[in-house]
């Protein structure tokens, strides 16, 4: 609502400015330094920026700000014991929207709403019959920060719809009053927009900023109440959702890695090959058949790989080679995992690789062969050393793909944790466990919750370590022949 | 090879017959190339296995199996106050239609002779799907005139007698279950002879919401395909202008500092973080310190956002880039600004690009499953979200999200549901990426 109202009243702003600059200028545009649009333009942006970002920025604050406010009213008297604050928080705010269901549905005024918290055991059953089933009776405290947080929400609203419209309005005559036959309006308007250009690409600032700041504050949460050497030193890993848990990151580190291995043992042969064939022997045509085709398998969402190794290459693993040699007889298994994620970085490996082999001049192959090398001997003696570093490069993104990848291994890799050798056996890997930790009922309190983080946060490291390190060789590589 | 001069006798070869030396050489030639080949050909038939067997597992999910039969919707049942009131009928809950669709198959199986092999009237009925007696009980509330009619009505049959027809359950396995006995099946191929059982397209797989554990035949994509609908339209509303506005001050005006450097890295970095951590990110900051509500499309927009605005921007600025820098200097010549040049010259050059580059990054936003997990979208979700904008806060689900839900469901209908909107979300990204092959086609310009 409030947003058709900027725009509405951006809109009128850019007739209003254009309308103005042609009128103080005596109906002729030569007498003005900026043609009308441009004057128009500035009073629209003076409008609506202003006013849209005030609006993002309360939408995504008042809920954090109410919530403090409301979780001020309770006391500890008000957390029933085995329960938490988070818990009783989440009833708050169930009870305020079933407050306003009933409000609504009863046309009760404020004072009716208030006088309700009175009878805590008839509120119950009234709010059951709005929808919102309450496991106990409603505290006083509970119902005070409720009611309070209904109130502020609805208050904030109001606030917010008429901050913004001031705003709005308040662009709009400021910049419409600035207006003068003299005035640099085409400047304005463009230093506006450059610096509309500047807060965009500072998003991916932000967003980096947002990544590093919720996976350490919550991991650091999570260290608090479950001691870091214990993370990292323990070999076990057994959440328990009544405590107690031990959570150790080896078995689903090792996981990773078992997995991430066994992918890159199918897909670096397998990339390396077609990137040297597709680089060196095959014909044009060939060429521009196959990189695409080959292509599509990045292109393919990981749910269908998943969907895959469940349907097709688990049971077929199981049946065909786990179980006649006795290995285990579980269709998701690390091998399933590892075979389908290698199918899928098969591109990553051959793509890069190939523009990298392609990079290497043509006077050291014109050499080698001039000696009287064959092709192959060629390719092995001389092009692959020259382009070693650029392959391990692209090795090593295939990698950090592999390893941060996650539904192939939910979907193929299984759920115990273990620390095993046996490729046929069902493990499990980081992302798996994150999912698993933060899926369903998310109450942010419990070590086991919280793990979820510090485990994002681990594999936020090794990623973007492994990363760094592959574009910094790749890097450094390509300007050695340019 | 150093040492070949050391074999090398002269005066006792020659250059037309071929020593040991060379063949061997030369083999290891052909097999080097064999090696190539046979890569290639792994990957290719690794895609077409990929490809033949979900397309194998899924297609079965657009046929579903129905039973035509007369249902006679008995006033006494349905409406005893006799007033049509929609209101006072509701109270008649499904259990209530559920034997007057058992009639009607009843009625049908005498009026084409066809034995009831010893079964009582409830393992008949367990021939017709739960959920058809919901769909008669909304029929008749749409339209309570109907009561006391006979008609004709197309019920979906359970999904173990789908199953049975194709080829998911056996006589042998029916043996086993305790949901579906060998008799049933039985009866369902005598009914398959007299035409009351018939399989058509089923349109109810696009169009319907999602279903519960026990009824795998009446499961749906409608909230899905919505869902995945409104996040990309967040995601396009948000990414397209955010996104080039970005490259373009990065590749336009950018000057060369420690700050535009920082943004870079950032952004090359960002583009290979996980797409898990883009799920970590926002559930902590849009949904816990934000407060948007949990399953709905504008987190799951905003989150897939994030993760493809890196993805948008490295191709938007290699679309700029191209645009040789003549056309630039011509414009400063005449007079325009810099702001003028690019966005009147330099921006509307390099848009097929751009749009290329976006349609491939949205296509990629589109099969993105796991941030979605985090911020949960895995709900079961029931009702079609409303009408945008209100409808971007309501809870949905998507395609992809879909897809795993119905994999970790214990009937194995579901796993040809899966595969079945798989094949949905294919055919959606592969228009998306025709659309840019065929852009960068048509407009693209080699300068």
């Amino acid at each position: 609502m409030i947003l058709l109202v900027v725009l509405a009243l951006a809109a009128t702003g850019f007739l209003a400015g254009r309308a103005r600059a042609l009128k103080t200028a005596g109906g002729d545009p030569r007498d003005l330094h900026s043609l009308p649009g441009y004057h128009g333009q500035m009073v629209l942006l003076f409008t609506a920026v202003p006013a849209l970002l005030l609006m993002a920025g309360w939408v995504l604050i008042q809920p954090a700000v109410i919530e403090r406010n409301a979780a001020a009213v309770l006391t500890p008297a008000d957390i029933p014991s085995g329960s938490s604050a988070a818990l009783v928080m989440s009833d708050v705010r169930r009870i305020a929207g079933g407050l306003d269901a009933l409000a609504a549905r009863e046309g009760l005024s404020e004072a009716g709403v208030a006088a309700l918290g009175a009878d805590s055991g008839g509120l119950r059953d009234r709010l059951g019959a709005v929808g919102v089933a309450l496991g106990g009776e409603v505290g006083p405290g509970v119902f005070e920060a409720a009611n309070l947080y209904r109130t502020e929400t609805r208050g904030g609203r109001t606030a917010m719809t008429v901050a913004v419209a001031l705003t709005a309005l308040g662009g709009l005559f400021l910049s419409l009053r600035r207006i003068r036959p003299d005035l640099r309006a085409r400047n304005v308007s463009e230093s506006f927009v450059l610096a509309l250009l500047i807060g965009s690409s500072l998003i991916a600032v932000l967003t980096t900023v947002g990544i590093i700041a919720s996976l350490l504050f919550e991991s650091l949460n999570f260290f608090r109440l479950y001691p870091i050497k214990d993370f990292l030193l323990s070999l076990t890993w057994n959440p328990q959702f009544r405590g107690g848990s031990e959570l150790g990151i080896w078995p689903l580190l090792w996981g990773t890695l078992y997995v991430s291995l066994i992918a890159l043992l199918v897909a670096t042969p397998i990339g390396l090959m077609i990137a040297i064939y597709l680089s060196e022997y095959a014909s044009k045509r060939t060429r521009t058949i196959v990189k695409p085709a080959i292509e599509i398998l990045a292109g393919i969402p990981t749910i269908v790989y998943g969907l895959f190794a469940l349907v097709t290459v688990g049971p077929m693993l199981r049946d065909y080679f786990a179980q006649p040699l006795g290995l285990g007889s579980s269709s998701s298994s690390v091998m399933t995992a590892g075979l389908v994620m290698g199918i899928m970085v098969i591109p990553f490996v051959s793509s890069l690789s190939d523009d990298i082999i392609n990079a290497v001049p043509q006077s050291l192959r014109d050499g080698s062969l001039g000696l009287g090398a064959t092709p192959s001997e060629t390719i092995k003696q001389v092009v692959l050393p020259a382009a070693l570093p650029g392959v391990v490069g692209a090795i090593l993104l295939a990698a950090s793909r592999a390893i941060g990848e996650t539904m192939i291994v939910v979907m193929g890799a299984g759920a115990a944790a273990k620390l095993s050798l046996n490729p046929f056996e069902a493990m499990t890997t980081v992302t798996v466990k994150i999912v698993s930790q933060l899926t369903g009922d998310t109450e942010f309190a419990s070590p086991e919750t919280l793990v979820a983080f510090a485990l994002g946060l681990t594999l936020f490291t090794i990623t973007l370590a492994l990363n760094i390190f592959a574009l910094y060789i790749v890097r450094k590589y390509r300007e050695q022949y340019e | 090879m150093t040492d070949a001069t050391a074999e090398f006798v002269p005066g006792r070869r020659s250059l037309l017959t071929v020593d040991d030396r060379t063949r061997r050489r030369n083999a290891a030639e052909a097999r080097f190339r064999l090696y190539g080949l046979a890569a290639v050909t792994v990957a290719l038939i690794a895609l077409a296995l990929l490809l033949v067997s979900i397309f194998a597992n899924g297609v079965s999910a657009f046929r579903q199996t129905y039973v035509a039969i007369p249902v006679t919707l008995d006033a006494a049942k349905l409406d005893k106050s006799g007033k049509l009131d929609p209101a006072v009928m509701a109270k008649v809950t499904t259990v209530g239609y559920a034997p007057l669709l058992t009639k009607g198959l009843q009625a049908a199986m005498e009026e084409n002779g066809i034995s009831d092999q010893g079964l009582k009237a409830k393992a008949i009925g367990a021939l017709i799907s739960q959920d058809a007696a919901a769909q008669l009980r909304n029929m008749v509330l749409a339209d309570p005139t109907l009561v006391g009619q006979t008609i004709s009505f197309e019920a979906l049959a359970s999904g173990r007698i789908d199953g049975y027809f194709k080829g998911r359950v056996t006589m042998e396995s029916a043996k086993l279950d305790s949901n579906v006995s060998p008799e049933q099946l039985a009866l369902a191929d005598a009914l398959k002879e007299a035409d009351i059982l018939h399989s058509r397209f089923n349109m109810g797989f696009i169009t319907a919401p999602d279903a519960s554990e026990q009824r795998p035949e009446a499961a749906g994509l409608g909230v899905a395909i919505l869902g995945s609908l409104y996040m990309m339209i967040v995601v396009l509303v948000l990414s397209l202008p955010i996104g080039v506005a970005a490259s373009i001050y990065l590749e336009e005006f950018a000057p060369k500092n420690r700050f535009t450097d920082l943004i870079e890295v950032n952004i090359s970095n960002l583009a290979a973080v996980p797409s898990i951590v883009y799920g970590i990110l926002g559930l902590a900051i849009f949904i816990n310190f934000a407060g948007l509500p949990q399953s709905a499309p504008i987190v799951g927009g905003l989150v897939l956002t994030l993760m493809t605005l890196p993805r948008i921007i490295i191709p938007a600025r290699a679309a700029l880039k191209a645009v040789p820098p003549s056309i630039r200097d011509a414009a400063l010549g005449v007079g325009a600004s810099k702001m003028q040049s690019v966005f009147h010259h330099v921006l509307p050059l390099a848009a097929p690009g751009i749009l290329t580059g976006m349609i491939i990054g949205l296509a990629q936003a589109l099969g993105e499953t796991a941030p979605l997990l985090l911020i949960g979208m895995v709900a079961f979700v029931r009702e079609y979200p409303g009408a945008p904008p209100e409808g971007f806060f309501d809870p949905a689900s998507a395609l992809p999200v879909q897809v795993y839900n119905w994999t970790q469901r214990a009937d194995p209908a579901f796993v040809e549901r899966a595969g079945g909107a798989i094949i949905v979300l294919l055919i959606f990204l592969v228009t998306m990426n025709a659309a840019a092959i065929l852009l960068r086609r048509r407009f693209e310009r080699r300068w």
